[in-house]
């Protein structure tokens, strides 16, 4: 089926070549696969029927991490793609690789046809800007963590289906009165270091790094040792020991957990709301993360994950105007919006939002605004979000630490002290590395 | 008397040798050589900065005490898949070798599981024990056993081992069948009217005839679990909880292709490579003497 719509894309790229002779081609390498791939060659098809000057050839690349190995590779044997698609954890990574990518503000500024960041979305633009504000790569696919809750359990355990647990006080709570009324599990989360440790520092407006979570340079260091963040290990901790929140694994792993309706209580990406609707046989409700109230500032706003285009350096002009062409056509108000109410991602721009909500969408969808309200904040220097080396290796200590803390066998505050040790360490490898 | 062939042609044997040579010079000798190279530098993804360190990335290795844990991580799960996987298909095979009836059919079946890739045979077992999901792990805590591979340490451990060695027993047991069938009928039998029984024919006869494949996969077994295995811990564990199944190649993974850290991922194969080539030069010199061949 993918390698039909693939050889149509194909064969209608190829025929457009025929048809304009003087055409620059652009190759873009992606991670999207399944029902994503083909809403990707969609977008693709139409950009390129919608002129004759470029082609952007998509190619799919496998798994976030082999595509960004692949394109790593390729740019080392001098043959990168123009555009490769990067999950927001090797952001870092691709931005100190000073030489090898070309800003993308920097690039449509030159081609006359300048990208704004002030389009886009306060959290999701911040991610992918560098210090003084400008952005250097191209926002696409960004989901955020939500609050999941299946409305079937809250009626059975005597909830109010309508007034979901706003703080993690209220969490626990409906944590016991879920498993009273004989549920399995109460609450289970996806992603533990992404939306425990990355998530939670933003929204209650705490540092998880130094040095501004380390959009202010590469000495940056792991700063979770930190109260809120013991409080809410132990807290989880607790629960965990009540037997209120199931650890369910890493990344989407504990999913299931919810969608299979064992879990009362869920906090994962918002991303995952189509599948939801797909598998769970029950009602669900879709609500704001939860806090603890008494933190000043928060809730402030959500970090961003997903992906998001990087283009490399040392391509010719022809090709920049290109790609500055393709960015501008995939955000704007109608593409934005129509990516974002065909996948769960967010909409990338203000205005993709705003037709959307004009669109009656969200009535239709209840909850589905959630993500996007929770991104679209004026971000502060502790929620623009994580620019930090070695990324996913540090997640997978994060995770560990946290599997040996929710078991019991180690304490939070031990366990916080190994992930900033060991993390630390990866961060002055990193550090020496990209001097 | 000369017994050897001798080739007149100079040229000849040098060209019948060369496809070989070259295969194990492009797969072996190249990467491992450029391993070794990159083991002494620190370099960053895209290779724009690259400098020497000298042994740096190995000490550091070595004062990580993750690290150091995964090789008493490393050393338990391979024993444990090497002499589980060992023992049980003996036995197996041992049985297939006396069914008379249906011989083909028991022989086939257990070597099915060869053809299953080792990722899918991660998925496979951990849906069967997936906590609460898992038809097997269900089963389990309602018979009263407190199963939680995700937080607990042992359970993951007895999971990455089971599906493992699971994996490899179809291997062991056709090299194991081949080997007893080898055997001479003759000789068994001798010691039969000799009044040996079966135990005592198996322990005396058998076993040591068979040493020499036993030795044979032995080997082969823990380079299976050394270097194999890894797509089932990626798979079912990801090296959690903790660090509790985090092996040396899972290692090499993470630094590698998680982490891009080209460095300290050629240093760990560099490490790994002289590990397996003691391993391999122990088996020979001290155990193959006492191999009956």
């Amino acid at each position: 089926m993918r390698a039909t719509i693939f050889a149509l894309s194909l064969a209608g790229a190829m025929a457009s070549m025929g048809s304009a002779q003087a055409a620059t081609d652009i190759n873009f390498w992606h991670s999207m696969q399944g029902a994503l791939g083909d809403r990707v060659n969609a977008l693709v098809d139409e950009f390129n029927k919608s002129q004759s000057d470029y082609v952007i050839h998509a190619v799919y690349k496998g798994t976030y991490g082999e595509s960004m190995n692949a394109g790593i590779a390729a740019f080392r044997g001098g043959n990168a793609p123009d555009i490769l698609q990067v999950f927001e954890v090797g952001t870092a990574t691709m931005m100190y690789a000073k030489g090898a990518i070309q800003p993308i503000q920097e690039m449509s500024e030159k081609a006359g046809d300048p990208i704004n960041p002030d389009d886009f979305l306060g959290a999701v633009a911040s991610y992918y800007s560098s210090p003084d504000g400008k952005l250097v790569s191209m926002p696409f696919n960004s989901s955020t963590p939500v609050f999941y809750y299946n409305k079937d359990a809250f009626k059975k355990a005597g909830l109010d289906t309508e007034k979901p647990p706003k703080t993690w006080e209220e969490v626990a709570e409906a944590g016991k009165k879920l498993r009273a009324a004989g549920l399995e599990c109460g609450y289970t989360t996806s992603w533990p270091a992404w939306i425990q440790l990355e998530t939670f520092g933003a929204w209650h407006n705490t540092p998880y790094a130094t040095k501004d979570n380390g959009f202010g340079g590469l000495d940056a260091r792991l700063d979770i040792n930190k109260p809120l963040y013991v409080r809410h290990m132990t807290f989880l901790a607790n629960m965990s020991k009540e037997g209120t929140f199931t650890y369910g694994g890493r990344g989407d792993a504990p999913n299931a957990l919810f969608t299979s309706g064992k879990c009362g209580m869920f906090t994962g990406s918002s991303g995952n709301r189509a599948n939801i609707i797909k598998t769970g046989k029950f009602e669900f409700g879709t609500s704001t993360l939860p806090y603890y109230s008494d933190v000043k500032g928060a809730p402030q706003n959500t970090i961003i994950g997903g992906a998001s285009l990087w283009v490399f350096a040392k391509k010719s002009p022809e090709v920049y105007k290109g790609v500055t062409k393709f960015f501008k056509f995939i955000s704007s108000p109608e593409k934005a919006a129509e990516w974002h109410q065909g996948t769960g991602y967010v909409p990338v721009t203000k205005a993709g939002f705003e037709l959307t909500q004009k669109s009656g969408f969200y009535e239709k969808n209840p909850g589905s605004d959630v993500a996007v309200k929770q991104l679209d904040a004026t971000t502060t220097k502790n929620s623009r979000g994580i620019r930090l080396g070695y990324l996913p290796q540090i997640r997978d200590i994060e995770d560990g630490e946290m599997e040996r803390i929710f078991a019991g066998t180690t304490t939070p505050q031990a366990g916080l002290e190994t992930m900033v040790k060991r993390g630390n360490e990866l961060l002055e490898r990193f550090e020496k590395s990209a001097k | 008397m000369e017994k050897r062939v001798v080739f007149s042609h100079k040229t000849l044997p040098y060209l019948l040798l060369a496809p070989q040579l070259a295969i194990t010079i492009v797969f072996f000798f190249l990467p491992a050589g450029q391993a070794m190279w990159q083991s002494f530098r620190l370099e960053d993804p895209f290779g724009l900065s690259s400098q020497f360190v000298g042994l740096a990335n190995f000490a550091e290795l070595f004062a990580n005490p993750d690290y150091v844990n995964s090789f008493k991580v490393t050393a338990y799960f391979s024993i444990l898949v090497a002499v589980l996987g060992l023992t049980i298909s003996l036995l197996l095979a041992v049985m297939a070798d006396r069914v008379i009836r249906g011989a083909a059919v028991y022989k086939t079946l257990l070597i099915w599981p060869y053809a299953v890739a080792t990722a899918v045979a991660g998925v496979l077992w951990l849906f069967l024990f997936s906590p609460s999901v898992g038809i097997l792990a269900v089963y389990l805590v309602e018979a009263g056993i407190a199963w939680n591979p995700r937080l607990d340490g042992a359970d993951a451990m007895a999971l990455v081992v089971l599906a493992s060695v699971w994996k490899q027993i179809s291997y062991n047991f056709l090299f194991f069948l081949a080997g007893l069938q080898a055997i001479p009928r003759s000789l068994i039998e001798a010691a039969a009217i000799d009044g040996a029984g079966p135990g005592r024919r198996f322990w005396t006869i058998v076993f040591p005839l068979l040493s020499p494949t036993t030795f044979f996969l032995l080997v082969v077994n823990v380079i299976y679990a050394f270097f194999d295995t890894f797509a089932i811990i990626d798979i079912m564990t990801q090296g959690g909880p903790g660090t509790s199944t985090s092996i040396l190649v899972y290692k090499v993974y993470n630094a590698g292709f998680k982490g891009l850290d080209i460095g300290s991922s050629a240093a760990q194969s560099v490490i790994l490579m002289i590990i397996v080539i003691l391993l391999t030069v122990a088996q020979f010199r001290y155990i193959d003497r006492k191999v009956n061949y």
